[in-house]
């Protein structure tokens, strides 16, 4: 906290607030597509951020976190749709979306908490289909999640008279519904930062990082590493589960489609590519992978057309062997990540690097 | 206050066939080095285990000041007051030297996440005050230059060091040793004696397993001495280096 009201790092927090606040009026200019596109990065930096929880700091890999983000997102589908004709409040619908997943998270950690590494990683992985496949077949004998159709006419959030949905005018300005989510977005977004940069740097958070370090020495100065591990799955999900019910209101629309593995493979990628454990990599690793398949699909059609007259490779299959190829080379090239922490080894990276490869690997065959 | 502090009683433990340790029964009084000593397998390392929680004996248990040792609970003999360092050093490599003995006050300490995100004023103090204790035990060991290094980036013997530091944020009563002088030359071996015989002075017991037969004669009030898992005599150094068993045993010719 030293320097913080310097000079200098006043007039950088300057700048990145007025970056941050003009940025959807920019990429707006773009059109409004982009504006979303953003809108899920900033969805993707609170993910990934809440995966580093588990993965960064306590070293425990999982590969089904997106089943907390379904969780958090059927919450807040459940509570607020015509589908039960429920209509909870955001002040409601967000504690308990995030309470929903803080117990799916403790429901899968306490069955793994003598796995690790590979293990770990493919009873996680499973967690995360279950969820999926219960979404997709609750709809008989009793009809809770409307099964493969999913639920629509989701409320949008709505804070007081303000409605987050459609365009308003603030201060003459015309403002659209994906630019105050934006603001919405961004403003979760600090929080969870924080949060996460303090626990980083508490007992808990270090009593996560000695687990990821070795097990054995942790339970030898006396850290309950069953209930530490638990706490690390509990809030790992709680933040999944809260960026699940952002969704959910800002598409108006979840179905089970949307929580496949390979949302969750990109999240870990996300962890992984940035710097695993190290916040500003994380940010990094979620914005990057976020954009880049957009741009490539925008791309990808007029380049081939223009080079080679017809389109030779669809913009999707081009997408996930990019991605592999990313991942390759930043395990070869940047073993610890884009920007990791200045103390990250190599080998914890790499292991996780091979999981999701391999794992891709089986889900694009 | 009854003076022993720990009690060992009929400790036994198998792997498959191997008796690692056959019955051993032995205590430890407060205040006081006592040296574990025996050849390689004897069970030394096995009878750490069992008393830390790591492994569960098949037979017998321990009495720790005053109470009967939980089997299996690592984190509470550690709580109860158990400290130990590992033979094959385990140190948190990823973790600064000075974070690495922040953990080790994990037990004496209570924040939690809530207080963690909120950063309370009670949490800023307790962190504080880790900080403040781990910087005076790095102090203490003399490793304090080294306190921003990363663990796995010390010297042999400081990594040694910073694990006793480590044991010693728990606020131990009863400290134990796996072998630490092993792979020390003789300033270092030196230096160490110091350092427990300090240890020992501020209050704490200390139990010490070392193949470095001068040094344990030298710094302990009492040895016990393993072979094949049982419990060969436990005496003065002056007893036990005299015993024909124990001559025949392992201090050889
Ligand atoms: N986890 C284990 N699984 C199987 N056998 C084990 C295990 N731990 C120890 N042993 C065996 O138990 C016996 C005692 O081993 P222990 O490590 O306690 O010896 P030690 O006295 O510490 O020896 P050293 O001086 O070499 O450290 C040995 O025969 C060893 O092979
Ligand atoms: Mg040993």
């Amino acid at each position: 906290m030293k320097n913080w009201l310097s000079p200098r790092s006043t007039a950088g927090i300057a700048l990145i607030t007025i970056a941050l606040v003009a940025l959807p009026f920019v990429v707006g200019m773009g059109g409004q597509a982009w504006v979303r596109i953003l809108n899920f990065a900033i969805l993707y930096v609170f993910l990934a951020l809440g995966l580093n929880i588990v993965v960064g700091f306590a070293g425990l890999l999982d590969l089904g976190y997106i089943a907390f983000y379904a969780v958090g997102a059927y919450t807040w589908a459940l509570l607020a749709s015509p589908h039960f004709g429920l209509h909870f409040p955001i002040w409601a619908i967000l504690p308990i979306g995030a309470l929903m997943a803080c117990v799916f998270g403790v429901l899968l950690g306490s069955p793994t908490l003598k796995l690790r590494g590979d293990y770990l990683a493919i009873v996680t992985l499973g967690f995360g289909e279950i969820v999926r496949i219960f979404l997709n077949n609750l709809n008989s004998p009793v009809n809770i999640t409307n099964g493969p159709q999913g639920i629509t006419l989701i409320d949008p959030v709505t804070i007081g008279s303000f409605k987050f949905a459609g365009t308003s005018q603030i201060f003459g300005f015309a403002v659209s519904g994906p630019q105050k989510y934006y603001f919405l977005l961004v403003a979760l977004a600090i929080l969870v930062i924080i949060i996460n940069l303090r626990l980083q740097h508490s007992r808990i958070g270090r009593a996560w990082q000695a687990i990821r370090e070795d097990e054995i020495a942790a339970k030898a100065v006396g850290i309950n590493t069953r209930n530490i591990k638990l706490l690390a799955f509990a809030m790992g999900a709680s933040f999944g589960g809260i960026a699940g019910g952002i969704f959910s209101a800002m598409q108006g629309f979840v179905s089970p489609e949307s929580f496949s593995l390979i949302e969750s493979i990109m999240v870990l990628a996300m962890v992984v590519l940035g710097g695993m454990g190290h916040i500003p990599g994380v940010i990094l690793g979620a914005v990057l992978l976020t954009f880049l398949p957009e741009v490539l699909r925008y791309a990808v059609v007029p380049v081939q057309m223009s080079l080679f007259g017809k389109v030779l490779v669809d913009p999707e299959s081009l997408r996930m062997l990019v991605f592999g190829l990313a991942l390759v080379l930043v395990m070869r090239f940047k073993p610890a990540g884009l920007w990791p922490a200045p103390e990250r080894s190599r080998e914890q990276t790499q292991k996780a690097c091979v999981a999701v490869t391999q794992t891709t690997a089986e889900a694009v065959k | 206050m009854s003076d022993v502090l720990l009690a060992a009683n009929a400790v036994a433990k198998h792997f498959g066939g191997v008796k690692a340790l056959r019955d051993v029964s032995l205590s430890i009084r407060r205040g006081e080095i006592y040296g574990l000593i025996g050849p390689n397998g004897a069970g030394k390392t096995t009878f750490f285990n069992c008393m830390t929680g790591l492994y569960i004996p098949d037979g017998g248990g321990f009495v720790f000041d005053g109470q009967p040792l939980k089997a299996d609970a690592p984190h509470q003999a550690a709580e109860r007051g158990i400290a130990r360092t590992f033979q094959n050093i385990r140190l948190f490599g990823n973790m600064t030297a000075l974070e690495n003995v922040m953990v080790g006050r994990h037990v004496r300490t209570a924040a939690g996440v809530v207080g963690a995100m909120l950063q309370s004023k009670a949490t800023r103090a307790e962190e504080a005050a880790i900080r403040q204790k781990a910087m005076e035990l790095l102090h203490y060991v003399r490793i304090e230059d080294r306190a921003d290094d990363l663990a796995k980036n010390l010297s042999y013997g400081d990594q040694r060091r910073l694990e006793i530091a480590r044991a010693l944020a728990t606020e131990p009563k009863l400290l134990c040793l796996d072998e630490p002088a092993a792979g020390m030359n003789a300033t270092e071996t030196g230096e160490l004696r110091a350092l427990i015989e300090g240890i020992r002075q501020d209050g704490t017991t200390v139990l010490l397993i070392e193949h470095d037969v001068k040094l344990v004669m030298g710094l302990c009030d009492r040895v016990a001495v393993l072979d094949y898992g049982a419990l060969v005599i436990e005496d003065v150094p002056a007893v036990v280096q005299k015993d024909q068993r124990v001559i025949e045993a392992y201090l050889g010719a």
